[in-house]
């Protein structure tokens, strides 16, 4: 009887939060971890992943410009979405997320990655023709004064946007584990240590995001992997990645060992409706597999050519993990009924609003605009060179 | 009938006019309503109960609530000596056509009509993110459809199960306490068609309310006290067994 | 020399800030609705909006305006407590216009049974009968009259 095995309250049948509430986490995850490895460089002056540092300011801007679409297409009135912006409740979590999102975006990203960037974009715009021309010269905001020592101002105020960035990038992430983690009606998500989960599967994420993306573009450009830069990434994944797995291993045990009466109905969901997702994706192939990989890269001597394959075999995996992190939490939550009584299925569209179609599209198209920001705002310092003198 | 032609044409007009009255009441602008005199709340008294669905149909015929979704409903537990704890729980289409036959056997039954408790500390009215569901000054839980987004976080943050997205407004509905009825001094849509007063409306704040003498020489509870929502729906001899 | 020579472009980004701020505001401004916030982070407005719906029932109080011999019947018999409405739907267009509004005659074979169906799951106390055994397709107003059901008031008028 459409997919209720037990007893459900009837208006729980349906599941409310679809595909899109999983990607949404997914995507300010990435943003949140791709700027944690950005501040790794300008913070703490880890200079071993500076090649990746423009690389995953544009990563992270552009999944946080497709970030807000997966809301929209959810909300059963996007046009009223403004109200968040004009009358937000100060008692929900979700109403922080306009002005969390729109500091993180223009207060943090684009003025780090503007003031990063500023010279090469009013050389850019000296240089150029036509349209291009009028953008690089709107993207000066009319000022042409690339002295050294505004330049210097630049990197001082860069600095300390980075360094506000990094607590900044922890709130628009860990808001979303906090939406979940404070609803008590529902114990599959209610727990303290949700948003903390959160914030580090993010971390994790966003570090293996951008080292894949470092790897495949440096590759479809034919150049060379700068291996201390991956081979530090890889040793930030490894060791985010443990933290992660002792928090999610903690978050398991406590359920187990503390048995309330949500227990047993959770655990029969995790071993049937949730099997593949919980256990064999997220656990195995996206958890303890790339883990592996990656201690054995840390332990033992190996050389480039397969350390290269265990990082992008570790990255993906991982990123599918994540994913399957994310479902697992949203999704498994809708699955049980808050009876304790029964379960139903998600039933995902392929071709609508919110199937998994457009799921995989909005997944795609931060990659898109990636591309146009790359070609835009070169981020190689070679090409780069090349560009602004005109070669 | 055996009224009189003569009697017809007086009581006619006479109910009629009585009934536009009725009719022509909103909340704060009427005469004879203010909102903080009243403090509204349900009681369910289990034992009367026979799990006829009368409220679930009378609900949907009074507040247009669409098919497959439920503004009220009724739950038949049945529970045996070996399960005390883990009842058998069934509400086919929320119980609207009635339930099918039971079988006489060793376990005990008893129906559960379930609605929205209008909590006074409700968790649904603390996460909307925009205001649009809001409890009134009068304790009635109410959602704005003009205003709310179709998140749906209230309903993933009722621990209850009795909100639900309207398939075609795109917004949240649940169950309104009947306001348009209250607070015109009619009773709500469920209790004024239930034939065994299972279902009866409290004003908690009118010592007068009848309701509220049998609130005070019962044993009643509420559903989920661990989750301290302040529900204001009282079951008189609720089970422990009831989830 | 101009102090803030190194620093302007960085006093231009704020200026989007400001401006943002600014425009903000006067959207603002227009578009919260008047009523928000008068009891409450809500619109106060909706109160108003939602207790204006129509009624469909229109209650036993109107129906025994005019129905009183009805209501003598059945003050006297078992059905004292079941409201008018349990048994012939929502009536508030009859209430409106008694005149041109009839309600529709009810089939007791469908009705009755809804209550008085024999079940296990009912309250023992409760009258149920199995419908086949009690009556095997006699109808139920042959013998009892909905309005004062026992049997000894009679059958239908």
């Amino acid at each position: 009887m459409n997919g209720v095995e037990g007893f459900m309250y009837p208006n729980e049948i349906e599941l409310h939060w679809s595909v899109l509430i999983v990607l949404y986490p997914y995507i300010t995850g990435l943003v949140a971890g791709a700027f944690i490895l950005a501040s790794l460089e300008r913070v703490f002056r880890v200079e071993a992943v500076k090649p990746t540092y423009r690389l995953a300011l544009f990563t992270a801007l552009s999944f946080l410009l497709v970030a807000p679409l997966p809301l929209q297409l959810h909300l059963g009135h996007p046009e009223r979405s403004p109200e968040m912006y004009f009358t937000p409740h100060s008692t929900s979590a979700m109403a922080m997320f306009g002005y969390v999102y729109l500091w993180y975006l223009m207060a943090v990203l684009v003025f780090e990655i503007w003031l990063d960037y500023r010279c090469d974009i009013v050389l850019l715009a000296e240089q150029s023709h036509g349209m291009k021309r009028l953008l690089y010269r709107v993207m000066t905001l009319g000022s042409s004064n690339i002295s050294p020592r505004s330049l210097h101002i630049d990197e001082r105020v860069g600095w300390i946007v980075t360094l506000v960035g990094i607590p900044s990038a922890f709130m628009l992430h860990g808001y979303v584990g906090f939406i979940f983690g404070s609803i008590k009606a529902n114990p599959w998500w209610s727990s303290p240590l949700m948003p903390v989960v959160f914030i580090f599967s993010a971390m994790v994420s966003g570090i293996a995001c951008v080292m894949v993306l470092y790897m495949a573009t440096t590759k479809m450009r034919g150049r060379k992997i700068d291996m201390l830069c991956v081979d530090t990434i890889a040793m930030y994944l490894f060791y985010t990645f443990i933290i992660d797995f002792s928090l999610e291993t903690l978050d398991l045990i406590h359920r187990i060992y503390e048995a309330d009466e949500s227990f047993r109905s959770l655990d029969f969901m995790v071993h049937s409706k949730l099997y593949f997702s919980h256990i064999v994706v997220q656990i195995i192939c996206g958890t303890l597999i790339p883990l592996a990989l990656l201690a054995v890269t840390q332990l033992v001597k190996l050389g480039e050519v397969t350390r290269k394959r265990i990082y992008a075999t570790a990255g993906v995996l991982t990123l599918i993990g994540i994913f399957a992190m994310r479902w697992n939490v949203v999704i498994g939550g809708q699955l049980f009924s808050k009876s304790f009584l029964g379960y139903t299925t998600y039933k995902m569209s392929l071709i609508s609003k919110e199937g998994l179609l457009m799921a995989f599209g909005l997944t795609l198209l931060p990659l898109g605009i990636l591309w146009v920001l790359i070609k835009l705002l070169p981020p190689w310092p070679e090409e780069n060179a090349q560009a602004v003198t005109g070669d | 009938m055996n009224l009189s032609r003569r009697q017809i044409l007086i009581l006619l007009p006479a109910a009629a006019v009585a009934w536009k009255s009725v009719l022509a009441g909103t909340p704060e602008s009427a005469p004879n309503y203010r909102m903080s005199d009243h403090w509204w709340g349900m009681l369910i008294d289990i034992p009367k109960c026979i799990g006829c669905g009368n409220c679930v149909r009378a609900c949907q015929a009074e507040n247009d609530v669409p098919d497959g979704f439920f503004r009220t409903w009724v739950e038949r537990y049945h529970v045996t000596d070996e399960h005390m704890t883990n009842p058998e729980v069934i509400s086919p289409d929320g119980g609207k056509e009635g339930f099918p036959v039971a079988k006489e056997d060793a376990g005990k039954y008893f129906f559960v009509p379930k609605l929205c408790n209008h909590c006074a500390d409700s968790p649904c009215t603390q996460v909307c993110p925009v205001g649009a569901t809001f409890v009134t000054p009068d304790g009635v839980v109410l959602a704005d459809p003009k205003y709310c987004l179709g998140c749906a976080y209230c309903v993933q943050a009722c621990p209850y199960g009795c909100r639900y997205i309207h398939p075609e407004k795109k917004v949240v509905d649940k169950c309104t306490l009947c306001y348009h009825r209250i607070t015109k001094g009619l009773t709500t849509a469920c209790a004024e068609n239930c034939p065994t007063g299972a279902r009866q409306l409290v004003d908690l704040k009118n010592p007068n309310d009848p309701i509220h003498a049998f609130l005070k020489t019962h044993s009643v509870q509420i559903l989920k006290p661990q989750m301290a929502t302040g529900a204001k729906v009282y079951y008189n001899e609720l089970d422990g067994a009831v989830r | 020399m101009n102090p803030f020579k190194d620093v302007e472009h960085l006093f231009r980004f704020a200026g989007l800030f400001v401006v943002a701020f600014v425009v903000f505001w006067a959207i603002r401004s227009h578009v919260v609705p008047p009523t928000f916030g008068q009891y409450g982070h809500y619109r106060a407005a909706a109160i108003g909006e939602i207790a204006a719906r129509p009624v469909h029932y229109a209650g036993h109080d109107a129906c025994e305006t005019c129905h009183t011999d009805v209501l003598d019947v059945k003050k006297a018999g078992k059905h004292a407590q079941v409201n008018c409405e349990a048994c012939h739907g929502p009536q508030s267009q009859h209430a409106d216009d008694p005149g041109t509004v009839t309600p529709a005659k009810l089939d007791t074979a469908t009705l009755c049974v809804r209550c008085h169906a024999a079940s296990a799951a009912r309250p023992k106390a409760f009258p149920q009968v199995d419908a086949v055994d009690h009556a095997n397709g006699v109808p139920c107003e042959t013998c009892h009259q909905p309005h004062s059901p026992a049997v000894d008031a009679g059958g239908t008028k």
